[in-house]
């Protein structure tokens, strides 16, 4: 299992950050992101991710993110155009990780050996 | 209807007719088996007398987007014309196992899987090029999928309207409420595409909300 700092994936392009993810999910790895992805970066890795899909090797990704939300302060809706606040995501292979329970704010998920 | 509602809906109208923007082209979008391509078929037959495409339980059984042009839907006074697009089902995942269970042969199996595969690539393009998305759930099922929390967030991202079909509330154990409490930030209609239930309130909504 790998756990990205929030400080590491601020440094890297859309590309790379969804390499990172594909080449460690494809080692069986699971990657638990501090930060999440923007709404575009997760379609960007779902796109990526059926390019990669083999019939006998890799059937995808287990994907699991909190629900984004804006940033709501009143000076910062006014002054400057809302940031996406994205939060902890937990990425796998699909045959490994499977979600079991899912809300706002938790994620249950069952990771097996392959 | 009151007298400031009236001037109010009027107005709305004036003012919407003098900026009138081109036909917004609308997406339907959710998971595979959402009931997506049954919806699409039922507004394309009851606005044009057509039909979109064929529907199945095998999941994936939408892998081209379908695109319909110029569909004028009237309700309630409003009325809107729309170019709908009928995308495959968005998912994470394509294992060939999956259609295999369904019945199909190994071989046909793994071309469906290959062809999923591009149906959703196409579906995630098409998010760059759409005015709006109508996204169907399957309201017995678990709302906070990784799909719909991916269009949700796409949609809001980019500040474009969204409409939420809770589908299949001919099922017993559907639950729109539940649907409506994880993301209550977007307006929501209960329908059964399969069966036509509530399915004037959704036009009432689409010709509102993306007119």
């Amino acid at each position: 299992m790998d756990l990205i700092s929030e400080e590491k994936m601020a440094d890297m392009t859309a590309m790379e950050k969804i390499r990172l993810i594909l080449d460690g999910v494809k080692e069986g790895k699971i990657m638990v992101l501090e930060k999440g992805l923007t709404p575009t970066e997760e379609a960007k890795l779902i796109e990526m991710t059926m390019t990669e899909i083999t019939p006998e090797d890799f059937a995808g990704i287990e994907i699991e993110s909190y629900p984004s939300s804006q940033n709501q302060k009143l000076i910062d809706r006014i002054f400057r155009k809302p940031a996406i606040r994205t939060r902890l995501t937990v990425i796998g292979p699909a045959n490994q990780l499977k979600t079991l329970k899912k809300d706002r704010d938790l994620i249950s998920a069952l990771v097996s050996s392959q | 209807m009151g007298f400031i509602k009236k001037v109010k809906k009027n107005f709305s109208s004036i003012f919407k007719s003098l900026f009138k923007k081109k036909i917004a082209k609308i997406g339907i979008y959710g998971p595979p088996n959402a009931g997506k391509t049954t919806l699409a078929n039922r507004i394309i037959r009851d606005w044009t007398g057509d039909a979109m495409g064929a529907v199945s339980n095998v999941p994936h059984e939408t892998r081209r987007a379908r695109r319909r042009e110029g569909v004028t839907i009237e309700s309630n006074g409003s009325k809107v014309t729309l170019d709908i697009v009928d995308t495959p089902g968005l998912a994470t995942k394509v294992d060939f196992h999956e259609f295999m269970a369904h019945g199909l042969e190994e071989e046909e199996a793994k071309r469906r899987a290959k062809e999923a595969t591009e149906g959703i690539i196409e579906a995630v393009k098409w998010l760059d090029d759409l005015d709006g998305v109508i996204l169907v759930m399957d309201a017995t099922e678990d709302p906070f999928t990784q799909v719909n929390v991916t269009v949700i967030g796409n949609m809001e991202a980019r500040k474009l309207p969204l409409l939420i079909a809770a589908n299949k509330i001919d099922l017993p154990e559907s639950s729109p409420a539940r649907i409506r409490s994880a993301f209550p930030q977007h307006p929501l209609v209960p329908i059964s595409a399969l069966d036509g239930q509530n399915i004037d309130a959704l036009y009432e909504e689409i010709a509102d909300h993306f007119g």
